[in-house]
Formats: C-alpha cells, structure tokens, sequence
C-alpha cells in the first residue's frame, strides 16, 4: 500500500524539554484512505496535524510526505506541497475582512494566475455548491453567516486547488446533529468525488470514526495507542480503548 | 535584559523579512494602496486639527518669549524651525502610530489567534509577505505625505495668529522664513517621518504577528505594540536627527 504520510518517533516540547506534548508518534497515513485521529482533548491532535502540514518543527523526529522528509524541502518544494494540501480548520479560519466567494477565491488568485478571472470565479462558484453553499450567500462576510455554513465554505476554499491530501481538524465539534451527519456525508462524498485523495479527520467522537475511517488511529498522552481497523478497535484488550469505546457507545 | 534582546533581535529579523518580501511576486500593491488609504488619507484630519492647534500654541508662545527682546521678526522661522523638523515628524508619528499601529497589531493578531494566519501558511502564502510588507511599505510611503500635511497647516495656523492678532507684518513673516530655512531643515523633518512609518509598522504587525492565546491576548499585544512603537519614535527621533545632520555635514564638507 502507498503512504501518503510516514511519521517516525516525532517529539514535540514546547518548554525546550521539560514536559513533551508529543513523545514519540511512529505513523503512517495510507493514500487514497480515510484515516480517523481520536483521542481526548488536548492529547496533541492539532499539533500533530500541524507538523503534518509543516507549520512546526519537530523537536525531533521525522515526518515525510509523499516520501520526502519535510525538513530537506526547499521553502520552494514546501509552498509546492502545501498546495497540494487542503485545511479544514478548527474554527474554519475564514479570512474575515473578505467575503465568501473571496475566501474561496484567495488560493486560485494565489496560485492559478494562468487560469482567467472568470475560469477561477467558475471554479469557485463550484467548490461552494458541492459544499452546498448557495449563490444568495456569495457576498456576505464570514461574520453573517452561521458556524455550519463557516465550515462549508472553509471546506470549499480547501478545495479549490483540488488537493491531495485533505485534513479537517474536529470538523463536527460543536454542530448540532442534523449538520454533524451532514459534514460527515460531506466528507465521505468529497473523499469519493476526489479519487486519489488522502484524508485525514480529527475527531473525538467515536461513532463517526467507525462509520468513516478505514483506518482509525488513537492518540493519548503523546502516543500512538492503536492504529487499525473498526474490526481491530472492537476487538481489542486495551483497557483504556475499550472504556473509551464504551462511553461512546453509551452516548449514542 | 535577555528578553530586551530576544525583542530587538526577533523584530529586526522581523523587520529584514518584511523588506526583502516587499517586493516578491505575487505583487501585494493593491493591498498596499489600501493600507495607504487606512493610514494616510484616515489620519487627514486629526493630522490637520493636531497641525493647526499646535503651529497656534506654539507661535504663541514663542510670540511672548521674543515681545521680551524685541525680536518678534523671528516669530516665523522659530516657530518654523521648531515644526518643520520636530514637532510635525514626532507628533505626526505618535498620532499615526496609535491609530493605525493599533489597529494593525490587532487585526494581525486575531488573525494569529484564530488561525487565519496557519490558513494563509497552507495555503503556500508567505504570511509576512502578505500581512507585513505591505503595511510597512505603506506606512514608509504615507509618513512624509502627513508630515507635510502638518508642516503646511501648523505654519499657516501661525501666519494666521501672527498677521491677524499679534500685529506682525505678513510680508516680513515669510521673508524671515525663507531667509532662514533651507530646504534640508523640511527635509529632514520628513524623512524622520519616514523613518517613524517604519518604526510603528515594523513593531505593530511583528507584535500582532506572535500574539499568544485569545481575545485577552490580541488585548494585550495592541497595547504593547502602541506603547513600543511610541516609545521608540521618541527615542529614535534624537537619534535620526543627529544622523542626518551628521549625513549632512559630511556631505557639505566635500
Ligand atoms: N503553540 C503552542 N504553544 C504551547 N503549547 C501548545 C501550543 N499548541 C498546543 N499546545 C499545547 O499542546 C497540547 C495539545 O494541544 P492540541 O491543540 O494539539 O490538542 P487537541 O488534541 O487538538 O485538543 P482539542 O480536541 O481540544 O482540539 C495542549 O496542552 C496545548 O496546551
Ligand atoms: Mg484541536
């Protein structure tokens, strides 16, 4: 199978050694899969994301994208790469002094200069209804619209360059649960409709990694706890994983 | 001490970036103009009404002191003087500094804290590039066009207060002034201004740029890069003087 990310024994401090917020993450993130990263809050999941993307360095460790070491890339090759990578972030990140249809605009103006005006406003206008934004709310400011429609358009300003590899960082938390089902559709039918690409979702909650992850990864106290399948999860002595299922299964 | 270097040398490295990106592709010069616009062509009339009550107090003042010696001849080029080349560059970049400094430290620094600069970095933009150069330069490009704002008005206001109830005789007013100013004494007035722009930029959107945590911390890194930038526009301005005077002399004497 192809990796699309290898990460080996990656530390993170961010107090030059006296406390790790990562200690020693050995992973790989297969391409064309879905991999879900859970874990509670605050056991380091958007740092590591951020390493992923290459907006931290590693305190030691390595991390190779695509087979390519991230600290032997060329600012040049790293801007190159982080094009072929699309964020979902926690708060979506919405440039907030433009409108929606800009937002999705910013990365095509950016980096497909060669593309015409109205090629690139063609493009965008697209990303937004596959995201199911409508045209009524083009010209409003992030601020106008609601959290759920936040997350459409952070996601649709994500694709815009058609990436490779796609990260959402908690896309869910904190939507009721008619929108969360639906930005979990909306990830199963982006990874289907993007054939090739790598997505990799962070959540806590289990459920939903069971009904998207091919592979599920959970993260605790810095560490790697298990890596595997649905099957592999329930089927497993670890204590703490299996309270962690229990709980999930009772709130659901 | 260590945490006064780390700032000075953490914003100088700041500082180079901001100037060696300035002029990278893809060209920032429509966001650029609208900086200009935010700094400039916004601050126009506080810079007016600060111009016109300052040349006012000031010839006033000078206006008693030189009644005593019987040199109000000298009113004009004193008062000039005393604004062309301190009072208009220092106060212009106080003013400007704690509007538009404060505004860009906040900004940058909800954009920080709310991972909209992240966002910018993945998508391959150089958020320096993007966020920091086009203020500084702006910043750069505006000063000196304020200044001369103020160096107009405060001297008008004088003309004003002099010929109309201090009972000077206008025509003298201005001969003394062209008698005794020369062209590098507005100069120098503006290129301090210039210098100023950079100050309160450079520290503003560096301060913004490494905002830590929250609204609280947004809060926190507006006030600190107001007060820094302010600071260091009076510190500096002794400092900028006697550099040009110095450049100056040493350009006179070949
Ligand atoms: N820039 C930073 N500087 C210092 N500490 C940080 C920084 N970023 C994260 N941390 C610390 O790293 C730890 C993990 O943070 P992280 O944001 O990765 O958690 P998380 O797993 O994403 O949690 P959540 O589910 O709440 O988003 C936290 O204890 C946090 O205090
Ligand atoms: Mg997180």
């Amino acid at each position: 199978m192809e990796m699309a990310v290898e990460i080996q024994d990656l530390k993170k401090s961010f107090d030059g050694g006296k406390s790790f917020v990562l200690n020693g993450i050995d992973l790989v993130i297969p391409a064309d899969k879905i991999t879900m990263l859970i874990g509670f809050s605050g056991t380091g999941k958007s740092v590591l994301m951020k390493h992923i993307l290459g907006l931290m360095k590693p305190t030691s460790g390595n991390i190779k994208v695509f087979g390519k070491n991230l600290s032997q890339r060329s600012e040049q090759e790293l801007i190159a790469l982080r094009c072929q990578m699309g964020v979902l972030f926690q708060h979506a990140a919405l440039f907030d002094d433009m409108s929606v249809i800009e937002n999705v605009l910013f990365p095509l103006s950016e980096h497909r200069r060669d593309l015409s005006k109205a090629r690139r406003l063609e493009i965008a206008r697209h990303k937004l209804k596959v995201t199911g934004m409508d045209r009524e709310h083009d010209q409003k400011l992030p601020a106008e619209i609601s959290g759920g429609m936040q997350k459409r358009v952070g996601l649709a300003r994500a694709l815009a360059l058609d990436p490779k590899i796609l990260l959402y960082d908690e896309p869910t938390t904190g939507l009721d649960p008619i929108l969360t089902e639906m930005v979990d559709n909306l990830i199963l039918d982006t990874h289907k409709l993007h054939k090739g690409a790598t997505s990799l979702v962070i959540s806590h909650d289990l459920m939903a990694a069971f009904r998207l992850g091919d592979y599920i990864v959970m993260l605790d106290k810095g560490k790697v706890l298990l890596r595997g399948t649905k099957e592999e999860f329930l089927n497993t002595d670890n204590e703490f994983i299996r309270k962690f299922i229990d709980k999930g299964i009772r709130r659901s | 001490m260590k945490k006064f270097f780390y700032e000075v040398g953490s914003t100088t490295l700041f500082f180079t970036d901001s100037v060696r990106l300035m002029f990278a592709k893809p060209s920032r010069m429509p966001d650029m103009i609208r900086h200009m616009k935010f700094i400039g062509n916004d601050s126009v009339i506080i810079i007016c009404l600060t111009g016109v009550f300052t040349g006012l107090a000031m010839s006033y003042q000078i206006y008693i002191g030189f009644n005593l010696v019987n040199a109000t001849n000298l009113v004009g080029p004193t008062v000039a003087l005393g604004i062309f080349k301190e009072l208009a560059p220092v106060l212009t970049g106080l003013i400007v500094a704690a509007r538009a400094g404060g505004a860009m430290a906040a900004q940058i620094g909800t954009m920080r804290v709310s991972e909209q600069i992240d966002a910018l970095e993945v998508m391959g933009v150089n958020p320096i590039q993007y966020l920091s150069s086009p203020r500084v330069l702006a910043a750069v490009l505006t000063l000196p066009l304020l200044c001369g704002i103020f160096d107009i008005v405060a001297i008008q206001a004088s003309e004003l207060l002099c010929v109309n109830l201090l009972d000077l005789d206008k025509a003298i007013f201005w001969n003394k002034i062209e008698l005794w100013i020369r062209p590098r004494d507005v100069m120098e007035g503006l290129i301090k201004a210039a210098v100023f722009g950079l100050t309160f930029a450079t520290v503003c959107c560096k301060t913004g740029f490494y905002t830590k945590g929250g609204a609280k911390g947004v809060g926190d890194t507006t006030n600190k890069g107001v007060v820094y930038s302010m600071v260091l526009i009076i510190v500096l301005n002794l400092l900028v003087s006697n550099l040009i005077r110095l450049y100056f002399s040493l350009v006179e004497s070949f």
